[in-house]
Protein backbone atom coordinates (compact mmCIF):
# COMPACT_ATOMS: atom_id res chain seq x y z
CA UNK A 1 0.00 0.00 0.00
CA UNK A 2 0.94 3.52 -0.89
CA UNK A 3 -0.04 4.42 2.28
CA UNK A 4 2.84 2.58 4.54
CA UNK A 5 6.22 1.60 4.44
CA UNK A 6 6.30 -1.91 2.45
CA UNK A 7 7.32 -5.26 4.39
CA UNK A 8 9.61 -6.39 2.15
CA UNK A 9 13.36 -6.83 2.58
CA UNK A 10 14.43 -5.18 -0.65
CA UNK A 11 14.37 -1.88 -1.61
CA UNK A 12 12.69 0.10 -3.50
CA UNK A 13 14.02 3.60 -5.78
CA UNK A 14 12.04 5.19 -7.90
CA UNK A 15 13.05 8.15 -10.52
CA UNK A 16 10.00 10.83 -11.88
CA UNK A 17 10.34 13.65 -13.86
CA UNK A 18 8.69 14.86 -17.25
CA UNK A 19 11.14 13.44 -20.58
CA UNK A 20 14.31 14.74 -21.35
CA UNK A 21 14.49 15.48 -17.12
CA UNK A 22 17.93 13.16 -17.45
CA UNK A 23 16.76 10.87 -15.15
CA UNK A 24 16.99 7.53 -16.70
CA UNK A 25 20.82 8.71 -17.41
CA UNK A 26 21.42 9.33 -13.79
CA UNK A 27 18.96 5.69 -12.73
CA UNK A 28 21.64 3.74 -15.33
CA UNK A 29 24.63 4.72 -13.54
CA UNK A 30 23.07 4.35 -10.20
CA UNK A 31 22.70 0.77 -11.04
CA UNK A 32 26.40 0.31 -12.44
CA UNK A 33 27.08 2.20 -9.72
CA UNK A 34 25.10 -0.40 -6.99
CA UNK A 35 25.99 -3.58 -8.99
CA UNK A 36 30.02 -2.46 -8.54
CA UNK A 37 29.44 -2.19 -4.71
CA UNK A 38 28.39 -6.08 -4.93
CA UNK A 39 24.39 -4.83 -4.41
CA UNK A 40 22.21 -7.10 -6.27
CA UNK A 41 19.44 -4.57 -8.44
CA UNK A 42 17.19 -5.07 -10.23
CA UNK A 43 15.76 -2.57 -13.19
CA UNK A 44 12.41 -1.97 -13.94
CA UNK A 45 10.74 0.48 -16.53
CA UNK A 46 7.33 2.06 -17.11
CA UNK A 47 4.95 0.47 -19.76
CA UNK A 48 7.25 -2.24 -20.50
CA UNK A 49 5.06 -5.06 -19.64
CA UNK A 50 4.35 -7.56 -22.95
CA UNK A 51 0.48 -7.76 -21.42
CA UNK A 52 -0.44 -4.85 -22.67
CA UNK A 53 1.73 -3.79 -25.44
CA UNK A 54 -0.87 -4.88 -28.27
CA UNK A 55 -3.14 -2.49 -26.94
CA UNK A 56 -1.21 0.09 -26.04
CA UNK A 57 0.18 0.17 -29.63
CA UNK A 58 -3.38 -0.49 -31.27
CA UNK A 59 -4.30 2.12 -29.49
CA UNK A 60 -2.04 4.63 -30.16
CA UNK A 61 -2.14 4.03 -33.88
CA UNK A 62 -5.63 4.18 -34.32
CA UNK A 63 -6.22 6.67 -31.48
CA UNK A 64 -8.39 4.99 -30.02
CA UNK A 65 -7.11 6.36 -26.10
CA UNK A 66 -9.00 8.48 -24.31
CA UNK A 67 -7.07 9.75 -21.25
CA UNK A 68 -9.40 7.32 -18.77
CA UNK A 69 -8.34 4.37 -21.25
CA UNK A 70 -4.39 5.66 -21.66
CA UNK A 71 -4.40 5.69 -17.70
CA UNK A 72 -5.96 2.21 -17.22
CA UNK A 73 -3.54 0.49 -19.54
CA UNK A 74 -0.38 1.93 -17.98
CA UNK A 75 -2.29 0.51 -14.79
CA UNK A 76 -2.41 -2.78 -15.96
CA UNK A 77 1.14 -2.77 -17.11
CA UNK A 78 2.20 -1.41 -13.47
CA UNK A 79 0.10 -4.05 -11.89
CA UNK A 80 1.54 -6.74 -13.83
CA UNK A 81 5.13 -5.50 -13.34
CA UNK A 82 4.58 -5.58 -10.08
CA UNK A 83 3.62 -9.18 -9.71
CA UNK A 84 6.52 -10.11 -11.72
CA UNK A 85 9.15 -7.62 -12.10
CA UNK A 86 9.10 -5.26 -8.46
CA UNK A 87 7.43 -7.80 -5.66
CA UNK A 88 9.44 -10.74 -5.88
CA UNK A 89 12.91 -8.70 -6.18
CA UNK A 90 12.07 -7.03 -3.06
CA UNK A 91 10.78 -9.97 -1.19
CA UNK A 92 14.23 -11.92 -2.33
CA UNK A 93 16.13 -8.66 -0.89
CA UNK A 94 17.25 -7.02 -3.95
CA UNK A 95 17.55 -3.20 -4.40
CA UNK A 96 14.46 -2.56 -7.62
CA UNK A 97 15.23 0.50 -9.45
CA UNK A 98 12.48 1.93 -11.07
CA UNK A 99 12.16 4.50 -14.13
CA UNK A 100 9.27 6.14 -13.58
CA UNK A 101 6.24 4.95 -10.89
CA UNK A 102 2.86 5.54 -9.82
CA UNK A 103 3.91 9.01 -9.85
CA UNK A 104 4.05 9.25 -13.52
CA UNK A 105 0.73 8.65 -13.35
CA UNK A 106 -0.60 11.17 -10.82
CA UNK A 107 0.72 13.61 -13.08
CA UNK A 108 0.24 13.09 -16.35
CA UNK A 109 -2.99 11.07 -16.22
CA UNK A 110 -4.25 13.93 -14.03
CA UNK A 111 -2.35 16.73 -16.94
CA UNK A 112 -4.75 14.62 -19.17
CA UNK A 113 -7.72 15.56 -17.65
CA UNK A 114 -8.26 12.51 -15.33
CA UNK A 115 -9.85 12.92 -11.92
CA UNK A 116 -6.68 13.71 -9.28
CA UNK A 117 -8.69 10.93 -6.34
CA UNK A 118 -9.85 8.25 -8.56
CA UNK A 119 -6.09 7.85 -10.18
CA UNK A 120 -4.46 7.82 -6.94
CA UNK A 121 -7.48 5.36 -5.84
CA UNK A 122 -6.44 3.34 -9.00
CA UNK A 123 -2.80 3.16 -7.77
CA UNK A 124 -3.20 2.45 -3.80
CA UNK A 125 -1.91 -1.43 -4.21
CA UNK A 126 1.39 -0.11 -4.82
CA UNK A 127 3.93 -0.29 -2.53
CA UNK A 128 5.33 2.85 -1.08
CA UNK A 129 9.28 3.44 -2.72
CA UNK A 130 11.97 3.42 -0.24
CA UNK A 131 13.50 6.66 -2.30
CA UNK A 132 11.34 8.57 -4.74
CA UNK A 133 13.69 11.15 -6.99
CA UNK A 134 12.17 13.87 -9.09
CA UNK A 135 14.50 15.21 -11.42
CA UNK A 136 13.03 18.75 -11.67
CA UNK A 137 14.14 20.52 -14.89
CA UNK A 138 12.41 23.55 -16.85
CA UNK A 139 10.71 22.73 -20.01
CA UNK A 140 13.17 24.74 -22.56
CA UNK A 141 16.15 22.24 -20.99
CA UNK A 142 14.26 19.33 -21.62
CA UNK A 143 13.04 20.31 -24.80
CA UNK A 144 16.41 21.13 -25.86
CA UNK A 145 17.74 17.96 -24.66
CA UNK A 146 14.68 16.07 -26.35
CA UNK A 147 15.45 17.94 -30.02
CA UNK A 148 19.31 17.15 -30.21
CA UNK A 149 18.51 13.76 -29.56
CA UNK A 150 15.95 12.94 -31.84
CA UNK A 151 14.59 15.10 -33.54
CA UNK A 152 11.01 14.68 -33.41
CA UNK A 153 8.58 14.72 -30.44
CA UNK A 154 6.24 11.76 -29.73
CA UNK A 155 2.98 12.13 -30.18
CA UNK A 156 1.40 11.36 -26.49
CA UNK A 157 4.47 12.74 -24.89
CA UNK A 158 4.00 15.90 -26.72
CA UNK A 159 0.35 15.61 -25.34
CA UNK A 160 -1.02 16.04 -29.26
CA UNK A 161 -4.04 13.57 -28.22
CA UNK A 162 -5.53 16.75 -26.18
CA UNK A 163 -5.23 18.80 -29.24
CA UNK A 164 -3.93 21.51 -27.03
CA UNK A 165 -1.72 23.06 -30.38
CA UNK A 166 -1.03 21.44 -33.68
CA UNK A 167 3.01 21.96 -33.53
CA UNK A 168 4.48 19.16 -31.44
CA UNK A 169 6.64 21.81 -29.80
CA UNK A 170 4.03 23.70 -28.70
CA UNK A 171 1.87 21.43 -27.69
CA UNK A 172 5.06 19.78 -25.94
CA UNK A 173 5.32 23.19 -23.86
CA UNK A 174 1.95 23.36 -22.67
CA UNK A 175 1.44 19.65 -21.67
CA UNK A 176 5.13 18.96 -20.02
CA UNK A 177 3.64 22.25 -18.30
CA UNK A 178 0.93 20.89 -16.94
CA UNK A 179 2.46 17.46 -15.82
CA UNK A 180 5.22 19.89 -14.29
CA UNK A 181 2.92 21.45 -12.21
CA UNK A 182 1.47 18.54 -11.05
CA UNK A 183 4.71 16.81 -10.02
CA UNK A 184 5.59 20.10 -7.95
CA UNK A 185 1.61 19.41 -5.86
CA UNK A 186 3.27 15.66 -5.61
CA UNK A 187 6.72 16.89 -4.41
CA UNK A 188 5.10 17.48 -0.87
CA UNK A 189 1.83 15.20 -0.72
CA UNK A 190 4.60 11.93 -1.56
CA UNK A 191 7.53 13.08 -0.32
CA UNK A 192 9.80 12.96 -3.68
CA UNK A 193 13.11 14.33 -2.98
CA UNK A 194 14.24 17.14 -5.58
CA UNK A 195 17.39 16.40 -7.76
CA UNK A 196 18.26 19.93 -9.80
CA UNK A 197 17.89 18.36 -12.80
CA UNK A 198 19.81 21.45 -14.48
CA UNK A 199 23.20 21.20 -13.27
CA UNK A 200 25.81 18.82 -14.72
CA UNK A 201 25.44 14.77 -14.56
CA UNK A 202 28.60 14.06 -12.64
CA UNK A 203 27.06 16.32 -9.48
CA UNK A 204 23.81 15.15 -10.14
CA UNK A 205 24.80 11.34 -9.92
CA UNK A 206 26.74 12.29 -6.67
CA UNK A 207 23.99 13.51 -4.75
CA UNK A 208 21.94 10.46 -6.01
CA UNK A 209 24.47 8.54 -4.43
CA UNK A 210 24.66 9.98 -1.84
CA UNK A 211 20.52 9.99 -0.84
CA UNK A 212 20.60 6.22 -1.64
CA UNK A 213 23.53 5.00 0.51
CA UNK A 214 21.14 6.97 3.14
CA UNK A 215 18.23 4.64 2.43
CA UNK A 216 20.76 1.69 2.39
CA UNK A 217 22.66 1.96 5.33
CA UNK A 218 19.68 -0.01 7.19
CA UNK A 219 19.76 -2.63 4.62
CA UNK A 220 21.45 -6.04 4.68
CA UNK A 221 19.97 -7.30 1.67
CA UNK A 222 18.95 -10.77 3.80
CA UNK A 223 16.13 -12.64 1.59
CA UNK A 224 12.74 -12.75 3.11
CA UNK A 225 12.62 -16.10 5.47
CA UNK A 226 12.66 -18.58 2.58
CA UNK A 227 12.12 -21.67 5.14
CA UNK A 228 8.92 -19.65 6.22
CA UNK A 229 7.85 -19.75 2.80
CA UNK A 230 7.88 -22.65 2.22
CA UNK A 231 6.84 -23.85 5.36
CA UNK A 232 3.48 -21.91 4.66
CA UNK A 233 3.35 -23.80 0.98
CA UNK A 234 3.13 -27.35 2.55
CA UNK B 1 -33.36 10.50 -17.42
CA UNK B 2 -34.74 12.31 -20.53
CA UNK B 3 -32.45 15.05 -21.71
CA UNK B 4 -30.63 15.90 -18.66
CA UNK B 5 -26.68 15.05 -17.28
CA UNK B 6 -27.03 11.05 -15.78
CA UNK B 7 -25.37 10.48 -12.99
CA UNK B 8 -21.90 8.70 -12.66
CA UNK B 9 -20.79 6.35 -9.70
CA UNK B 10 -17.84 8.35 -8.72
CA UNK B 11 -15.56 10.84 -10.48
CA UNK B 12 -16.69 9.98 -13.43
CA UNK B 13 -15.39 11.31 -16.61
CA UNK B 14 -13.32 14.99 -16.20
CA UNK B 15 -12.19 14.81 -19.63
CA UNK B 16 -14.82 14.03 -21.44
CA UNK B 17 -17.75 16.47 -22.10
CA UNK B 18 -20.52 14.11 -21.93
CA UNK B 19 -23.47 16.08 -22.12
CA UNK B 20 -27.09 15.50 -21.88
CA UNK B 21 -27.70 11.80 -22.81
CA UNK B 22 -30.91 11.39 -24.04
CA UNK B 23 -31.21 7.45 -24.37
CA UNK B 24 -31.14 4.72 -21.91
CA UNK B 25 -29.45 2.50 -19.97
CA UNK B 26 -30.63 -0.88 -19.17
CA UNK B 27 -28.18 -3.25 -17.48
CA UNK B 28 -28.49 -7.04 -17.56
CA UNK B 29 -27.26 -8.45 -14.34
CA UNK B 30 -26.76 -12.15 -13.08
CA UNK B 31 -24.14 -15.05 -12.85
CA UNK B 32 -22.64 -17.11 -15.44
CA UNK B 33 -24.89 -19.34 -17.63
CA UNK B 34 -28.12 -18.13 -16.06
CA UNK B 35 -28.90 -17.31 -19.92
CA UNK B 36 -28.41 -13.19 -20.35
CA UNK B 37 -27.24 -13.38 -24.10
CA UNK B 38 -30.68 -15.56 -24.97
CA UNK B 39 -32.62 -13.01 -23.15
CA UNK B 40 -30.91 -9.98 -24.29
CA UNK B 41 -31.00 -10.96 -27.88
CA UNK B 42 -34.98 -11.32 -27.76
CA UNK B 43 -35.03 -7.76 -25.92
CA UNK B 44 -33.63 -6.42 -28.89
CA UNK B 45 -35.85 -7.39 -31.47
CA UNK B 46 -38.85 -7.07 -29.35
CA UNK B 47 -37.36 -2.99 -28.72
CA UNK B 48 -36.92 -2.52 -32.23
CA UNK B 49 -40.35 -3.58 -33.37
CA UNK B 50 -41.48 -1.16 -31.56
CA UNK B 51 -39.49 1.61 -32.95
CA UNK B 52 -36.45 2.08 -30.32
CA UNK B 53 -33.08 2.19 -31.57
CA UNK B 54 -31.60 -0.14 -29.88
CA UNK B 55 -27.62 -1.55 -29.41
CA UNK B 56 -25.83 -3.45 -26.77
CA UNK B 57 -22.70 -3.67 -25.27
CA UNK B 58 -20.57 -6.23 -23.44
CA UNK B 59 -17.99 -7.77 -20.77
CA UNK B 60 -14.62 -7.84 -22.58
CA UNK B 61 -16.11 -6.70 -25.82
CA UNK B 62 -13.96 -3.31 -26.70
CA UNK B 63 -11.97 -2.53 -29.67
CA UNK B 64 -9.00 -1.81 -27.66
CA UNK B 65 -8.70 -4.79 -25.29
CA UNK B 66 -11.07 -7.78 -26.20
CA UNK B 67 -7.70 -9.31 -27.89
CA UNK B 68 -5.31 -8.63 -24.62
CA UNK B 69 -8.06 -9.84 -22.04
CA UNK B 70 -8.23 -13.05 -24.51
CA UNK B 71 -4.70 -13.35 -24.73
CA UNK B 72 -3.62 -13.04 -21.02
CA UNK B 73 -6.01 -15.72 -20.21
CA UNK B 74 -4.21 -18.18 -22.49
CA UNK B 75 -1.08 -17.72 -21.68
CA UNK B 76 -0.53 -15.43 -18.97
CA UNK B 77 -1.02 -15.86 -14.89
CA UNK B 78 -2.87 -13.30 -13.86
CA UNK B 79 -3.72 -11.58 -10.46
CA UNK B 80 -6.77 -10.12 -9.23
CA UNK B 81 -5.86 -6.86 -9.04
CA UNK B 82 -4.32 -7.14 -13.15
CA UNK B 83 -7.17 -8.32 -13.87
CA UNK B 84 -9.56 -5.89 -12.92
CA UNK B 85 -7.49 -3.29 -14.47
CA UNK B 86 -7.88 -5.06 -17.38
CA UNK B 87 -11.51 -5.27 -17.23
CA UNK B 88 -11.77 -1.55 -16.27
CA UNK B 89 -9.87 -0.59 -19.05
CA UNK B 90 -12.24 -2.61 -20.92
CA UNK B 91 -15.21 -1.17 -19.52
CA UNK B 92 -14.03 2.75 -20.13
CA UNK B 93 -13.30 1.89 -23.51
CA UNK B 94 -16.73 0.76 -24.15
CA UNK B 95 -18.48 3.88 -21.66
CA UNK B 96 -16.53 5.99 -23.44
CA UNK B 97 -16.35 4.86 -27.22
CA UNK B 98 -20.14 3.31 -27.76
CA UNK B 99 -22.47 3.65 -24.49
CA UNK B 100 -22.06 7.63 -24.40
CA UNK B 101 -22.11 8.01 -27.81
CA UNK B 102 -25.12 5.89 -28.33
CA UNK B 103 -27.35 7.00 -25.60
CA UNK B 104 -26.18 10.95 -27.08
CA UNK B 105 -27.79 9.76 -29.85
CA UNK B 106 -30.91 8.39 -27.83
CA UNK B 107 -30.34 4.78 -28.02
CA UNK B 108 -30.96 2.00 -25.92
CA UNK B 109 -28.53 1.01 -24.54
CA UNK B 110 -28.42 -2.81 -23.46
CA UNK B 111 -25.56 -4.05 -21.28
CA UNK B 112 -24.68 -7.76 -20.66
CA UNK B 113 -23.31 -7.77 -17.23
CA UNK B 114 -22.18 -3.96 -15.78
CA UNK B 115 -19.69 -3.02 -13.31
CA UNK B 116 -21.72 -4.80 -10.67
CA UNK B 117 -19.71 -8.18 -12.22
CA UNK B 118 -17.23 -6.66 -11.31
CA UNK B 119 -17.63 -5.81 -7.67
CA UNK B 120 -19.32 -10.31 -7.51
CA UNK B 121 -15.91 -11.27 -8.97
CA UNK B 122 -13.66 -9.46 -6.85
CA UNK B 123 -15.52 -9.74 -3.54
CA UNK B 124 -15.68 -13.44 -4.26
CA UNK B 125 -12.19 -13.78 -5.34
CA UNK B 126 -11.32 -11.95 -1.85
CA UNK B 127 -9.73 -8.55 -3.48
CA UNK B 128 -10.02 -4.91 -1.78
CA UNK B 129 -13.86 -4.04 -2.08
CA UNK B 130 -13.55 -0.47 -2.12
CA UNK B 131 -10.63 -0.67 -4.34
CA UNK B 132 -13.12 -2.44 -6.57
CA UNK B 133 -15.41 0.31 -6.42
CA UNK B 134 -13.18 3.16 -6.75
CA UNK B 135 -11.74 1.70 -9.85
CA UNK B 136 -15.20 2.18 -11.29
CA UNK B 137 -16.03 5.20 -10.32
CA UNK B 138 -15.98 6.07 -14.21
CA UNK B 139 -18.89 4.71 -14.59
CA UNK B 140 -22.82 6.13 -15.41
CA UNK B 141 -24.92 4.67 -13.42
CA UNK B 142 -27.56 2.83 -15.05
CA UNK B 143 -31.37 3.61 -15.60
CA UNK B 144 -32.21 0.11 -14.82
CA UNK B 145 -30.63 -2.63 -13.66
CA UNK B 146 -32.79 -6.24 -14.10
CA UNK B 147 -30.86 -8.83 -11.83
CA UNK B 148 -31.42 -12.28 -13.33
CA UNK B 149 -31.42 -14.11 -10.06
CA UNK B 150 -31.26 -18.12 -9.80
CA UNK B 151 -30.11 -20.57 -7.46
CA UNK B 152 -27.12 -23.87 -7.48
CA UNK B 153 -30.02 -26.13 -8.42
CA UNK B 154 -31.44 -24.22 -11.57
CA UNK B 155 -27.90 -23.01 -12.32
CA UNK B 156 -26.62 -26.28 -12.57
CA UNK B 157 -28.51 -28.07 -15.18
CA UNK B 158 -29.15 -24.74 -17.25
CA UNK B 159 -25.33 -24.41 -17.72
CA UNK B 160 -24.53 -28.26 -18.27
CA UNK B 161 -27.09 -28.21 -20.79
CA UNK B 162 -25.60 -25.03 -22.27
CA UNK B 163 -22.38 -25.12 -23.36
CA UNK B 164 -20.98 -26.75 -20.10
CA UNK B 165 -18.60 -25.98 -17.39
CA UNK B 166 -15.63 -24.10 -18.20
CA UNK B 167 -12.51 -23.20 -16.45
CA UNK B 168 -13.07 -19.36 -15.59
CA UNK B 169 -16.30 -19.45 -15.13
CA UNK B 170 -15.77 -22.50 -12.31
CA UNK B 171 -13.23 -20.21 -10.63
CA UNK B 172 -10.78 -23.15 -11.37
CA UNK B 173 -8.16 -20.23 -11.46
CA UNK B 174 -8.96 -19.86 -7.84
CA UNK B 175 -7.96 -23.66 -6.95
CA UNK B 176 -10.68 -24.31 -4.85
CA UNK B 177 -10.16 -28.26 -5.62
CA UNK B 178 -9.34 -30.13 -9.03
CA UNK B 179 -12.72 -31.57 -9.92
CA UNK B 180 -14.37 -29.08 -11.90
CA UNK B 181 -17.97 -29.88 -10.73
CA UNK B 182 -16.99 -29.07 -7.24
CA UNK B 183 -15.52 -25.80 -7.86
CA UNK B 184 -18.19 -24.59 -10.25
CA UNK B 185 -20.66 -25.37 -7.33
CA UNK B 186 -17.63 -23.32 -4.44
CA UNK B 187 -17.28 -20.88 -7.05
CA UNK B 188 -20.72 -19.99 -8.49
CA UNK B 189 -22.23 -20.06 -4.89
CA UNK B 190 -20.21 -16.91 -3.82
CA UNK B 191 -20.75 -15.29 -6.76
CA UNK B 192 -24.63 -15.69 -6.37
CA UNK B 193 -23.95 -14.68 -2.89
CA UNK B 194 -22.30 -11.37 -3.88
CA UNK B 195 -24.69 -11.02 -6.71
CA UNK B 196 -27.77 -10.81 -4.14
CA UNK B 197 -25.83 -8.44 -2.17
CA UNK B 198 -25.49 -6.38 -4.41
CA UNK B 199 -28.80 -6.80 -5.78
CA UNK B 200 -30.18 -5.21 -2.33
CA UNK B 201 -27.45 -2.62 -2.00
CA UNK B 202 -28.32 -1.01 -5.50
CA UNK B 203 -31.71 -1.46 -5.48
CA UNK B 204 -31.71 -3.95 -8.71
CA UNK B 205 -34.55 -5.17 -10.09
CA UNK B 206 -35.09 -8.62 -9.74
CA UNK B 207 -36.39 -11.40 -12.33
CA UNK B 208 -36.94 -15.18 -11.16
CA UNK B 209 -34.48 -16.73 -13.26
CA UNK B 210 -35.01 -20.37 -12.11
CA UNK B 211 -38.46 -19.81 -14.19
CA UNK B 212 -38.37 -21.51 -18.33
CA UNK B 213 -37.01 -18.60 -21.00
CA UNK B 214 -40.20 -17.73 -22.26
CA UNK B 215 -41.61 -16.26 -18.88
CA UNK B 216 -38.60 -14.68 -17.90
CA UNK B 217 -38.51 -12.88 -21.05
CA UNK B 218 -42.10 -12.03 -20.36
CA UNK B 219 -41.10 -10.51 -16.86
CA UNK B 220 -37.98 -8.63 -18.22
CA UNK B 221 -40.04 -6.90 -21.36
CA UNK B 222 -42.73 -6.08 -18.29
CA UNK B 223 -40.52 -4.68 -15.98
CA UNK B 224 -38.79 -2.65 -19.42
CA UNK B 225 -41.95 -1.45 -20.40
CA UNK B 226 -42.96 0.19 -17.01
CA UNK B 227 -39.18 1.73 -17.40
CA UNK B 228 -39.75 3.33 -20.55
CA UNK B 229 -43.31 4.57 -19.26
CA UNK B 230 -42.13 5.90 -16.80
CA UNK B 231 -39.27 7.72 -18.38
CA UNK B 232 -41.68 9.44 -20.58
CA UNK B 233 -43.83 10.60 -18.40
CA UNK B 234 -41.00 12.26 -16.36
CA UNK B 235 -39.84 14.08 -19.95
CA UNK B 236 -43.24 15.03 -20.84
CA UNK B 237 -42.56 16.78 -17.34
CA UNK B 238 -40.00 18.19 -17.57
CA UNK B 239 -40.82 19.90 -21.07
CA UNK B 240 -43.76 20.77 -19.73
CA UNK B 241 -41.59 22.94 -16.92
CA UNK B 242 -38.57 23.68 -19.43
CA UNK B 243 -39.14 27.31 -21.50
CA UNK B 244 -39.17 27.50 -24.86
CA UNK B 245 -36.11 26.71 -26.78
CA UNK B 246 -35.94 30.19 -28.15
CA UNK B 247 -35.96 31.57 -24.47
CA UNK B 248 -33.76 29.26 -23.02
CA UNK B 249 -30.51 30.92 -24.16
Amino acid sequence: MLSEPHPYPGKLIVVEGIDGSGKSTQLSLLYRWLLSRGYKAFFTEWNSSILVRRSMRRGKRKDLLTPTTFSLLHAVDFADRLTYKIIPPLKAGMVVLADRYVYTAFARDVARGVHPDWVRAVYRFAPRPDLALYFRVPIEVSLDRLLTGRAKLKYHEAGMDLGLSRDPTESFRLFQSRVLDEYDRLVGECSLRVVDAIGDIHTQQLLVRRMARQVLRDYHGTVADLAAVGSDVV
Amino acid sequence: MHGEDKPFYGHGLPALKVGPLRGSLIVIEGTDGVGRSTQIDQLIAWLELQGYAVTNTGWTRSTLLAQTINDAKAGHALTVTTFSLLYAADFADRLENNVIPALRAGFIVIADRYMYTAFARNAAMGADRQWTRDLFGCALIPDLVLYLKIDMDHLVPRVLEGKGMDYWESGMHLALGSDIFDSFVRYQTRLIREYNRLAREFNFTTVDARKPIDQIQADLRRHISAYLDRSKLAAAASDAKAPPTALRR
